[in-house]
């Protein structure tokens, strides 16, 4: 078991390289690719620059602090999606039969999954996300303190790791039902684009929504409420935004859970 | 390719099993007979075969229902802030989004699984075989994209829809002749979808790598159409250019048709769409002829 946690870094890493050289190959085509999902990805945030021409704050937020909520948001997604969006083509691989071909080889069925089609251009995402974060600081006054710098990259980390697992337990719910891989996409981008905007906007149960069930809140809002020096909805202690590594690890936990209870369920296809 | 052209059987004995995708095999000796009757068999079974996915359409509708949520909470805040925002009232904006997440689908925003085939096909030179067809390149691929149109409109638009309406206090057209308004709006506007998703698809004769044209398609169709964000928002130069694009005649003026905001009302705003349907179609005709006159398959 420890073994195979040690070893799966470096197993990973050869599989996401092999797909890289291959979208190499082509330098100008990736180039090109790579512009365009930034540009694609970025309309989120031209939608709220577009608001901003006709009002002064959304829920109590100003253009500089949606800048950083959208940024968080779009980072997290972004490198999540990066490395384990792929993962919602298993249904493909189930019904095909292909995915047994991933049960012989001597490498987690997890990790090929995951790493599956890899493609290098999606880091267009948390790349725009990237520049939209530099222009939120550059507006914004945070009292900056080492454990402040600390906090946000553990918080980027953490929600990382948040959607990620949510990528897995849309995946894993695959095993069940084959066709549903459109299904994680109300967690996953439309998690996105629900944690780009203050969650107090839409309503108490939304925020209690996503907080205790799918904890969605813990991926930036919280940390941006903290760092902001804004307090947190529902009466809830500020500190709650130092959370949310605790929130990632109990996802892992739950999504590794509901990956194996799926790989067991898998029967190869009938037809 | 003269569309009068029909395949004879003794000279090529396999010619209906062999080129046609085997969800359309029953209908080539039909085909042989009917000349336009072939166009609505098309679509008929292009129907049925978007009505197998029967999960993968009830996810997608529910994912769409949840994005139509989530908007809303935004668009509430934004009309709280801007009350008439952009000529809209609140019941106006909640109404938009529930469209816009019903429309998506249908009219094809972001590609569609039918104008996606065609491409591949391009790119593939399966293409051929289309050509080979006693069969218009173009009407076949409409009549296929109309099939599925229209099941992704029961249904995509029709449950969204349905739950928003339950939910949210949203706004429905009142009279009749409202009514045919948006039937032919939401027709309109899938034609231009189609031209547009078409000539993309066609581009494939001349362009190796269509991905490239396939992205700045979707990231126009994202912006100009209303799909971020109603036009109406859209500040000063920039909404009167996203309002005259073809893209605004997709989703925001068939929108606008349903909720009654057309600037220059019903008529006008399908006239628009037709304008550019005219266009759209001229510009696909005059490529199929002059790409089939130029294909050139691989082996010869």
């Amino acid at each position: 078991m420890v073994e195979r946690i040690v070893r799966a870094p470096s197993q990973y890493w050869m599989l996401i390289m092999m797909w890289v050289r291959s979208s190499m190959a082509y330098p100008a085509s990736f180039v090109l690719m790579l512009f365009s999902s930034m540009v694609l990805t970025v309309m989120d945030f031209v939608a709220i620059v577009l608001m901003f021409s006709h009002i002064t704050s959304f829920g109590g937020f100003s253009l500089a602090e949606m800048a950083l909520l959208y940024a968080t948001a779009s980072i997290t997604l972004g490198i999540a999606d990066l490395f384990t969006g792929s993962i919602e083509r298993v249904g493909e691989r189930i019904r095909t039969g292909t995915f047994d071909a991933y049960l012989i080889r001597p490498v987690p069925a997890f990790l090929q999954t995951a790493a599956d089609g890899f493609a290098l251009r999606r880091i267009g995402r948390p790349l725009q996300a990237l520049v939209v974060m530099v222009f939120a600081f550059s507006r914004l006054d945070v009292d900056w303190t080492v454990a402040r710098g600390i906090m946000l990259v553990v918080s980027i980390a953490a929600g990382t790791v948040i959607f990620g697992a949510i990528f897995v337990l849309g995946a894993a719910f695959q095993f069940v039902s084959v066709d549903s891989a459109e299904l994680a996409n109300s967690f996953t981008y439309g998690g996105q684009t629900l944690t780009q905007y203050p969650l107090a906007v839409f309503g108490k149960e939304i925020v209690r929504a996503v907080t205790f069930v799918v904890p969605l809140a813990f991926v930036n809002y919280y940390p941006v409420l903290y760092l902001l020096g804004k307090p947190a909805p529902l009466g809830l202690p500020s500190w709650i935004g130092l959370l949310s590594p605790l929130v990632a690890v109990v996802m892992v936990a739950l999504a590794s859970l509901a990956w194996r209870a799926g790989l067991r369920r898998y029967r190869s296809t009938g037809s | 390719m003269p569309s009068q052209w029909c395949p004879n059987p003794r000279v090529f004995p396999d010619s209906g099993r062999f080129c046609v995708p085997l969800w359309l095999s029953d209908i080539t000796c039909f085909e042989r007979r009917l000349r336009v009757g072939v166009y609505w068999a098309i679509a008929v079974r292009s129907f049925r075969r978007f009505s197998t996915y029967r999960i993968a359409t009830a996810s997608g509708a529910f994912t769409n229902t949840v994005f139509g949520f989530i908007l809303c909470g935004i668009y509430l805040t934004l009309w709280h802030e801007r009350p008439g925002l952009g000529g809209y009232d609140t019941a106006d904006a909640l109404t938009f989004v529930w469209l816009q997440q019903g429309l998506l689908m249908p009219v094809g925003i972001w590609g569609a699984t039918t104008t996606g085939e065609l491409g591949e096909r391009v790119r593939s030179g399966e293409i051929a075989v289309d050509l080979y067809r006693p069969t218009h390149l173009l009407l076949w691929w409409l009549s296929v994209d109309l099939g599925r149109a229209m099941f992704q409109l029961l249904v995509r638009g029709g449950a969204p829809l349905l739950v928003g309406a339950l939910v949210f206090d949203l706004k429905f057209p009142s009279t009749p002749q409202a009514w045919l308004g948006v039937a032919a709006g939401v027709f309109l506007a899938i034609l231009v979808s189609f031209g547009i998703r078409y000539l993309v698809a066609l581009s494939g004769f001349w362009i190796t790598d269509t991905r490239g044209m396939e992205q700045l398609a979707l990231v126009l169709s994202t912006f100009f159409s209303g799909m971020i964000l109603p036009l109406v928002v859209f500040p000063g130069a920039i909404g009167a250019i996203a309002r005259a694009t073809p893209w605004a005649a997709t989703m925001q003026v068939p929108i606008d048709i349903w909720l009654g905001r057309n600037p220059g009302g019903t008529g006008s705003a399908l006239l628009f769409q037709l304008g550019w349907i005219v266009v759209l179609l001229l510009g696909a005709q005059l490529v199929t002829s002059v790409a089939t006159r130029k294909v050139v398959i691989q082996g010869g």
